[in-house]
């Protein structure tokens, strides 16, 4: 399976065409939520993101109603409501009694059994293409966190519920918040527009410091503390440069309206060594070809006390375009600055999902988001083994991480994979 | 609510320093081996608070005009710099929590708080009023001195220098401002080689110190004061008899909690017009400076929109009674249902 960005704005274009036929066609079996007045939503995984993004889901045009959540963990699904309760906008949005919040690892299915219209996934990276899939099976509109999938066999998951979504006529949105920021999608008509000229080459990265952990409990089994230290295990978050630099690398996918081909990368793990971080790198740098010819030269860095860096930049024969936060130019032949009101892009991709719904105009990031998603475990299967590897080696890999079964007990850390020895996957 | 105004009153009996006072004068704080910080003594004496309604640019809140009398202090001649504030951040003597209890320090940031403007030299940003508040208390029990933010009061008491003039020390918005400071119409430098100039802050202590040697106190990064921001403050206070040293506290809600936000800012910044500039402007905080943290709850350290937000530290010269820094340290109040700001 080849896919690339062009063949997939065709492919929206023509099926979009498709799916409005349909609709005419069997008036009466619109799918959940489209043209009716109260958006009812579900929630899984309830942790700060995910209770952030319920309010802004709830906080959209018309009427909106909680009414299902989802979590592993019960002290998770407890705090999300007490905060969402403390939130005086919200009052008379959350109806989440008892018998609606489920706990544990098939406690997603209770949110889908529910009548909502909308889900909201946002539970660790590694869950991402099960919860998708059983939304799209249950025809719901679906916002999803990023990155949406830790490896290739899920990716192809998330693809293929994509496919279905786009055919049933479903609304779906992913988190990459940059493409509901005005300064980016207004810079992206610009590059798009050719102001540019022809595209030689981007950087990009997503340079900073350490992040949050949680202290290991005497009463946390291996699963329990792995799970909630989510970000530092390959099999659950992807690793940083799945997990947090799939922002930057997805903007020069969409500036560069293609994903690369070919990947060559170097990475480990120099500073953050200690067993508590699990066992992902703290740094990687990754250059991406295009098939263009155009390369990418990324970077990505958890190290505290280091030079930061939060940016994209991208350089053609005619100018360049920079793009870090809050700030967006371009210099050369067509000079411009972004001048307009900067908005709350977390919002904004809400606003647009439901917008969406209600008014029976369906926009579907999946595969968008899977290919960016790729394109992050791309320059991860090099980093991790020091091999080139490219986009049909990374779409095709039958590499599958974590555990065969989801089970509190013991549960073994992956090693530190090793350059040179670790096969790309 | 109840507007709660408190007076911190010197002790009887205490004379202010004479001019030359050899316990009264300006000094170099030591926070590590390679990091200091300059403070500045200034005398106590009287002005008068806020502008008047004929003043171009002036908000309401700025009046009615109060005469104010104010204590002696040191203030810090320059805004808090990252390497002044991580020294802190880094401390690893100090636990991460997400509470500002008193004991902690920031948890990691999610992103990286500079928002590439630059680090070495330049001051800190994006930090709550409540994470500028440790940071005092952290500093204090670090130094074994009483440091704290500047009450609305003594900010503007600095600020004005002696002046009444609506740009204090800088003079006229259209000659002297730009010399003493970074705004709008100055502020826009080269932040990657190539590209255009961009608004951004920029070092400490390039510009003009104003008459008593303070710099920055207008533009460059807002700071924060100690106090609440109440739109009629001074109306609440105005009377004949002069005030000393106000400090207007948080008021009350119904179930007698203090009320946590919102706090003032002073001084206008890179991204301000030079009207926010003035002596007399105040600011309030605003949900929206923590708008792009998607989580919740918030964290309660950072404000990742407020990069045009930071502050500095003050002294009192009479060290204060226990009560008295209590007003100011006290950071245990209970969790606030409302965006932190």
């Amino acid at each position: 399976m080849t896919t690339t960005r062009r063949s997939f704005m065709r492919t929206t274009a023509a099926a979009a065409t498709a799916t409005g036929l349909t609709a005419a066609l069997t008036a009466g079996r619109t799918p959940q939520g489209q043209g009716s007045d109260e958006l009812k939503i579900g929630l899984i995984g309830c942790g700060g993101r995910g209770t952030g993004a319920i309010s802004q889901a709830l906080k959209t045009k018309g009427a909106t109603r909680l009414v299902a959540i989802a979590d592993m963990f019960v002290d998770r699904l407890e705090e999300c409501v007490t905060n969402l309760a403390e939130d005086e906008a919200l009052k008379g949005r959350i109806e989440v009694p008892k018998q609606r919040r489920f706990v544990g690892a098939d406690a997603y299915q209770g949110v889908f059994a529910s009548d909502c219209d909308v889900v909201v996934i946002a539970t660790p990276p590694h869950f991402r293409p099960q919860h998708f899939e059983a939304a799209i099976a249950a025809k719901k509109n679906v916002f999803f966190e990023k990155p949406v999938a830790v490896d290739s066999p899920g990716v192809r998951r998330v693809l293929a519920a994509a496919e279905k979504a786009q055919q049933l006529g479903l609304v779906v949105c992913c988190g990459l918040q940059r493409h509901h920021s005005n300064g980016y999608l207004e810079i992206m008509k610009q590059i798009h527009g050719g102001a540019l000229g022809r595209i030689l080459f981007a950087r990009c990265s997503w340079n900073q410091g350490g992040l949050w952990h949680k202290d290991r409990q005497p009463q946390w089994s291996d699963m329990e503390w792995q799970l909630r230290n989510w970000l530092y295990f390959t099999w659950l978050s992807g690793d940083h440069i799945v997990e947090q630099h799939v922002h930057n690398l997805d903007v020069v996918n969409w500036a560069m309206q293609a994903h690369p081909v070919k990947a060559r990368g170097m990475g480990g793990r120099q500073v953050r060594t200690d067993p508590k971080f699990g066992h992902i790198f703290d740094h990687h740098a990754v250059q991406y070809l295009y098939e263009s010819g155009a390369w990418c030269f990324s970077e990505c860095r958890q190290i505290d006390g280091c030079a930061n860096d939060v940016s994209e930049h991208v350089y053609g024969t005619h100018g360049e375009a920079h793009m870090d936060t809050g700030r967006w130019r371009i210099t050369g032949e067509n000079e411009w600055t972004w001048s307009g009101k900067n908005n709350d892009p977390y919002q904004t991709e809400h606003d647009d999902l439901f917008a969406a719904i209600r008014a029976g105009k369906p926009f579907n990031d999946g595969r968008m988001v899977a290919e960016s998603t790729l394109t992050a475990i791309m320059g991860r299967m090099a980093t991790y083994s020091g091999k080139e590897v490219t986009w049909d080696q990374a779409l095709n890999s039958d590499e599958k991480w974590g555990p065969a079964s989801y089970e509190f007990g013991p549960l073994p850390v992956d090693p530190v994979p090793m350059p040179g020895q670790k096969k790309p996957g | 609510m109840v507007v709660s105004l408190v007076c911190l009153t010197a002790c009887d009996g205490d004379v202010d320093p004479k001019p030359g006072d050899p316990n009264f004068r300006g000094y170099i704080q030591q926070v590590r081996d390679d990091v200091t910080f300059e403070m500045i003594p200034i005398a106590g004496g009287s002005f008068r608070m806020g502008s008047p309604d004929t003043e171009p640019g002036r908000g309401a809140d700025e009046g009615p005009q109060i005469e104010v009398e104010v204590d002696p202090f040191w203030i810090e001649k320059c805004e808090v710099t990252w390497a002044q504030f991580d020294v802190w951040n880094t401390d690893t003597t100090r636990p991460q929590s997400k509470q500002p209890d008193g004991v902690s320090r920031p948890t990691p940031a999610y992103m990286d708080m500079t928002f590439n403007m630059g680090r070495d030299g330049y001051p800190a940003i994006c930090m709550s009023h409540a994470a500028a508040r440790q940071y005092c208390k952290w500093l204090s029990e670090k130094t074994s001195r009483f440091y704290r933010l500047p009450t609305e009061a003594e900010w503007e008491y600095a600020c004005r220098a002696g002046t009444d003039t609506a740009y204090a020390c800088a003079g006229d918005p259209t000659a002297g401002l730009a010399d003493a400071a970074w705004f709008d119409q100055n502020s826009a430098r080269v932040l990657e080689p190539g590209a255009p100039a961009v608004p951004a802050y920029h070092p400490v202590g390039q510009k003009k110190p104003n008459a008593w040697g303070i710099c920055d106190l207008q533009g460059n990064v807002a700071e924060w004061v100690a106090d609440h921001y109440l739109a009629d403050a001074y109306a609440a206070v105005h009377g004949a008899a002069p005030r000393k040293n106000p400090y207007f506290e948080p008021p009350r809600d119904e179930l007698g909690r203090p009320v946590r936000f919102p706090h003032v800012v002073r001084g206008g910044s890179w991204r301000d017009a030079a009207s926010a500039l003035r002596a007399a402007a105040r600011r309030s905080s605003e949900p929206a400076w923590n708008e792009r943290d998607p989580q919740i709850p918030k964290s309660l350290w950072y404000l990742t929109e407020g990069q045009h937000v930071g502050f500095r530290v003050v002294r009192p010269f009479r060290e204060p009674s226990p009560e008295e820094r209590a007003r100011f340290e006290n950071l245990d109040l209970p969790v606030s249902p409302r965006i932190p700001r």
